[in-house]
């Protein structure tokens, strides 16, 4: 299977503090990769590194036919914000020069109606707001998703459905995802890889290997508990 | 004094860019920043005076360069933007003000119309259409990078210079109204037309047509207030465009 990313030798540091040491990895085409970590370990960095937002030491490969779409972690919106939804897809769809088609297509993707569009978009309720962001990251056809903290915000039925979207357009589009969580029983179920970041250290292996109850209270300093959404 | 094509023309176009300018510069929590901004005008206009050279090439340069710190400071340290801000540009002020004297530094401070050369006048006519043109045709980008840096960045925006560019836009109105409004008020008729659009709109298409409609219709009314009853126009100008604002918020923000 080709690999859509290469990371290796990947060093961050923010004001002489070392956030990502000597972090390597691959990810392949159609893979689900979960960044797990306590906070304060390095997920988003890592994240803002890949799409090139901070500076960093070591080589970040993607392949060159991915388009990335980006969904970032929970924003601030002003609630009087004069933009409304429908002005946030319209800016995405005209910088990546995608036609004013493609918006009706994304939203129905994620399963949201012009009644909501046409709000301002600092009136919407966190499942709604993440929905229109992942509708703007499918804008431009994207082959690979990045997905900060999907479901901050957002209670547990819409937690629920946003994972299912994300899980149904992974498979219908055959996207590479890579997610940052902490539902560990969501990436559980879906990742197919994980990377557990902590304590100036990296893992990474299939959940299985990976997400086990010892290195889960290694890595998160005390006893871990986590259930199942069925 | 009468009503002279020219100078309502540019008065009109000026009032068109800072509407647009203004509304980026409010939904980017840039309002005490910009009324700053317009304040290192000042020393500027001063050593123009001193050299003899026009008032607006000193501002407009003085701005420019304002700007370029401006810009600096935000992308390459970490230090506050404000808190430079609040130094350098109050600092400006204060060193301007030193220098320019009597009715110099009242016109240069408030605004007043002194004869309008024709350079100034096709100068001012085509940097005020680049204004325009720029915040329409970079609106899309504007937004992205407004709702989130690292998103308008993986769409393939460049953020750092988009910003360079959204700041020597906003220095050329600034630049502009000098001669109208001066150092003190300019950076007001960019901040109060977009601050009632955004309390009045809920779209970013309607926010942009509010506020250009405040800022025109202020800055007519404006100037023919301040003829009818003998005073500075800029003042008057400032004036009418906060009547409209507390007009505004009287009405309930539509849902």
């Amino acid at each position: 299977m080709p690999s859509v990313l290469e990371v290796s030798g990947l060093t961050i540091e923010f004001g002489g503090l070392r956030v990502i040491d000597d972090l390597s990895f691959t990810v392949d085409d159609g893979e689900c990769l979960a960044i797990i970590g306590p906070s304060g370990s390095g997920k988003t960095v890592l994240f803002r590194a890949l799409i090139g937002s901070v500076p960093y030491q070591g080589a970040i490969r993607w392949a060159p036919e991915a388009r990335i779409g980006y969904v970032p972690q929970k924003l601030d919106i002003e609630r009087d914000l004069p933009l409304t939804g429908a002005d946030l897809l319209r800016a995405k769809a005209h910088v990546r020069r995608v036609p004013p088609t493609d918006v009706p297509r994304a939203l129905q993707m994620v399963n949201l109606g012009s009644d909501v569009t046409s709000r301002p978009i600092g009136t919407l309720s966190g499942g709604q707001f993440q929905r229109l962001l992942l509708a703007c990251a499918f804008l431009g056809r994207p082959s690979v998703l990045l997905f900060d903290e999907p479901t901050a915000g957002v209670d547990e039925r819409g937690e629920d459905m946003l994972y299912e979207t994300i899980h149904r357009m992974q498979v219908e589009q055959q996207l590479t995802l890579l997610l940052i969580s902490h539902e560990l029983s969501l990436v559980y179920r879906y990742a197919t890889k994980v990377l557990c970041l902590g304590r100036g250290r990296a893992w990474l292996g299939a959940p299985t290997e990976v997400l086990t109850p010892r290195r889960l209270e290694e890595l998160y300093g005390g006893p871990m508990t986590y259930h199942f959404h069925r | 004094m009468t009503a002279d094509l020219p100078a309502v023309a540019l008065s009109v176009a000026m009032a068109i860019a800072a509407g647009l300018v203004g509304c980026f510069a409010v939904m980017r929590r840039m309002t005490l920043a910009s009324d700053a901004i317009s304040h290192v005008a000042l020393p500027g206009i001063a050593i123009a005076l001193l050299l003899h050279v026009q008032p607006f090439v000193g501002g407009l340069v003085a701005l420019l360069l304002g700007t370029l710190l401006i810009w600096v400071v935000e992308s390459r340290t970490r230090m506050a933007t404000e808190t430079v801000i609040g130094v350098v540009f109050s600092g400006a002020l204060a060193v301007g003000a030193m220098f320019t004297r009597g009715e110099e530094l009242i016109e240069a401070l408030f605004g007043g119309a002194g004869a309008l050369p024709g350079w100034e006048l096709a100068l001012g006519l085509v940097g005020a259409a680049g204004v325009v043109v720029f915040v329409l045709g970079a609106r899309h980008q504007l937004v992205l990078a407004l709702v989130s840096p690292d998103l308008a960045r993986s769409a393939g925006v460049r953020v750092e210079r988009l910003s360079l560019l959204y700041l020597l836009a906003f220095s050329f109105t600034v630049a502009l109204g000098l001669r109208y409004l001066g150092v003190l008020l300019m950076g007001s008729l960019i901040i109060i037309p977009a601050a009632t659009a955004k309390h009045a709109t809920r779209s970013l298409g309607s926010m942009l047509a509010v506020a250009v409609a405040v800022a025109v219709s202020s800055t007519l009314v404006g100037t023919a207030l301040a003829r009818a009853l003998q005073r500075e126009t800029g003042p008057v100008i400032i004036t009418v465009a906060a009547g409209v604002f507390f007009l505004a918020l009287l009405r309930r923000r539509p849902r």
